[in-house]
């Protein structure tokens, strides 16, 4: 099946014409990236705690079959219902008989990601299921009718003013731009959501194999209500976000809520060992937990590429990323973006529809210098790059050039030759204008080639010290 | 960089039958096409006590990316041998030459930029500015983000021509922000993509390598 790639280059020629957006995202990711350098400043233990975690992350990875039966297995003695889903669509399916099963009329979501790539909220809605995002961005975002442009901030694209004209229009309240006067108007609506839906949909920050629980970080106590006031919990883990144990968990949780929002830790942890015990009149009867493979074990059997894995999903490298810093989220096309989404896109998509997004990078590393778990996303990008080329899907008269250029490259006399040319060839253009290269001079121009040459400089530099 | 170390008595030779690490076309994905071009700069390079690149990038093909490559075990032996004796030329002056100052002077306010591959690949950030403070009357002022990648990024340039476009162009405004003549740098490749934005857009700053800085302080 013939596969049309992703259009990435549209998008980002859309993004870079959004200036209100991209000043959004400019200040936003300057203060995320300076919040995060002074707390990383303060831990002189830093890189340790990198290397652990990666090593944690490999632990699993690398036994992850293992991994994910124990985390079952003690699940169930948890009392969880434990199901799972090979594709979006089993999850759907699996996230939809729960709610028919259970005469379930309303929907509160935190905010999951996971949720996103397997499109439940259409699916949910489509049902006649009221389904409400309740983490503020993502309210946001789901009152603006898009998907989220960034991992742990999904409205950064947005300004105040931006919020404050989307909530006048779409809650018909008066307009404001105060930060605080929009949390109240969002407040209070969500808190009427939370008392009367009947399921909760969380993702999952941490799986925790030893024990059987579940681990959710947030700031702002709605996944917290998310679990506790319906009657059932439904939460939806990439099979890759299990760790081995609880040892393990505080050496994650130094690290994301740095890595994500510059806090020295998030405001709530939720641990949740399994629905509601009789004598206690709180929290949901029955929780579940869909395990989401989805492509994620493809990815597993690609020793090269596995590393891709270890994402905890902190935003980090979407903030120091000088490609994210311009474009914004949606530019990618896809539900995972910025550094690790061009890792993840063609491996999820295809090599084919993600063509692309290994390109739409230049390499400059700041993102591995600030994964959490320190995934060598260039080295990833670079090894896509070279499938991508492998499986000819690059362009003919780039291939056609790189092969003329590597004849070139091993006859040093031709390679000369075909360096001392153009300045010849240069003669013919009049002097103060240059070699046309289109596109690139749009905004840049290009100097006068020196005529001279190296070879020629350092033999008269040998003659005049003789 | 031959004129500075000549002035040093230092034993340069320019191996003439020299071509290319092969970098622009790793980096597009072009892996097996290099491959004999790879074996052949090992070869090249093999017997040289010290080889020496005004680039950070070319330094960083051959430490860091050249394992990638399958080459044959003669090469890949070479290689580490190679990988201890290839430098990039500040680093070069400052870690193994073993000088900070080389006693020149230049009356002028310089910023510096730190190309990717030499700041994160190789680590080499604070031999440059070493070597700035070393020059008698040069203003130094950093820039902010001075470590923000200036967009070129090879192809990139190319395939992403308005993004690239914008990175420079943000990395321009930092520069000018510094109010200094010269923006220095250690990489050609950035130096070219900056300064074709500077003078496009008729802004004060000029680019210099820092091995062109340095020849001219001592009026070489």
């Amino acid at each position: 099946m013939k596969t049309t790639p992703l259009r990435i280059k549209k998008y980002v020629k859309q993004s870079l014409q959004n200036d209100l957006m991209r000043a959004a995202v400019r200040k936003a990711t300057a203060i995320a990236v300076e919040k995060r350098q002074k707390l990383v400043d303060e831990i002189p233990y830093w890189e340790i705690l990198r290397k652990k975690n990666h090593s944690y992350k490999r632990e699993v990875i690398e036994n992850l079959d293992r991994y994910l039966l124990r985390f079952e297995s003690e699940c169930k003695k948890n009392n969880f219902q434990v199901h799972w889903a090979i594709d979006s669509e089993e999850a759907r399916r699996i996230v939809l008989k729960i709610a028919k099963e259970n005469n379930v009329k309303k929907v509160v979501k935190s905010k999951s990601l996971t949720t996103e790539e397997i499109h439940l909220n259409s699916a949910l809605i489509e049902e006649g299921i009221e389904t409400i995002e309740t983490d503020l961005g993502e309210y946001i975002v789901q009152l603006e009718g898009r998907t989220p442009s960034h991992l742990t901030m999904p409205a950064l694209h947005l300004s105040r003013q931006d919020i404050g004209r989307l909530f006048s229009e779409k809650l018909g309240v008066d307009y404001t731009d105060d930060p605080s006067g929009l949390l109240s108007i969002a407040r209070k609506r969500l808190r009427g959501h939370f008392l009367t839906a009947d399921m909760g949909i969380t993702g999952v920050n941490f799986g925790i194999a030893e024990t059987g629980a579940l681990c959710i970080i947030e700031n702002e106590a709605n996944a917290h209500l998310t679990v506790y006031l319906p009657r059932i919990h439904v939460a939806i883990m990439g099979i890759e976000k299990v760790i081995p144990s609880t040892k393990s968990l505080p050496y994650f949780l130094k690290v994301l809520p740095v890595s994500a929002t510059g806090q020295k830790c998030s405001t709530y942890v939720n641990i949740i060992g399994g629905p509601t015990q009789n004598k206690f009149k709180e929290g949901p009867g029955q929780v579940h937990v869909i395990l989401l493979d989805n492509g994620r074990s493809k990815i597993l059997k690609d020793p090269e590429l596995r590393e891709s894995l270890f994402c905890i999903r902190c935003g980090a490298c979407l903030n120091i990323c000088p490609v994210y810093q311009q474009i914004g989220g949606h530019a990618y096309g896809w539900v995972y973006m910025g550094p690790i989404g061009c890792v993840l896109i063609p491996q999820y998509l295809g090599l084919s529809e993600g063509k692309y997004a290994p390109f739409l990078s230049s390499l400059c590393y700041a993102c591995y210098k600030n994964c959490p778990v320190q995934i060598e996303i260039p080295n990833h990008l670079l090894k896509l790059r070279n499938r991508i080329v492998k499986a000819k899907k690059s362009m003919l008269l780039e291939r056609i050039f790189i092969a003329l250029w590597a004849y070139l490259i091993r006859h040093p006399k031709l390679y000369r030759f075909a360096t001392w040319f153009p300045g010849r060839v240069q003669l013919l253009i009049p002097k103060g204008r240059s070699f046309p290269v289109p596109g690139y001079i749009k905004e840049r121009s290009i100097g006068r080639f020196d005529s001279k040459g190296f070879r020629k400089r350092y033999y008269d530099l040998l003659k005049e010290s003789r | 960089m031959v004129k500075i170390f000549k002035h040093l008595n230092i034993d340069v030779e320019y191996v003439e039958n020299q071509t290319c690490c092969g970098q622009p076309a790793f980096n597009s994905g072009y892996w097996e096409e290099i491959i004999p071009a790879a074996e052949r700069f090992i070869e090249i390079f093999k017997d040289k006590e010290f080889v020496v690149a005004p680039s950070g990038s070319c330094v960083a093909m051959i430490r860091v990316f050249y394992d990638q490559l399958p080459i044959n075990d003669r090469a890949r032996k070479n290689l580490e041998n190679l990988k201890n004796r290839i430098f990039e030329f500040t680093e070069f002056l400052v870690d193994v030459y073993g000088v900070e100052s080389l006693g020149g002077r230049f009356a002028h306010r310089v910023t510096y930029h730190d190309s990717c591959h030499l700041n994160r690949e190789l680590g080499v950030k604070s031999q440059p500015r070493k070597l700035l403070h070393g020059i008698e009357d040069l203003e130094f002022v950093e820039m902010e983000n001075s470590e923000a990648c200036c967009g070129f990024g090879g192809t990139f340039s190319y395939k992403f021509k308005d993004l690239s476009i914008e990175m420079v162009k943000r990395k321009c405004e930092y520069i000018e922000s510094t109010g200094a003549e010269y923006c220095i740098g250690a990489d050609s490749s950035c130096l070219m993509n900056i300064e074709g934005y500077l003078r496009k857009h008729g802004m004060k700053a000029k680019t210099m390598h820092i091995a062109e800085l340095l020849a001219k302080s001592l009026n070489l």
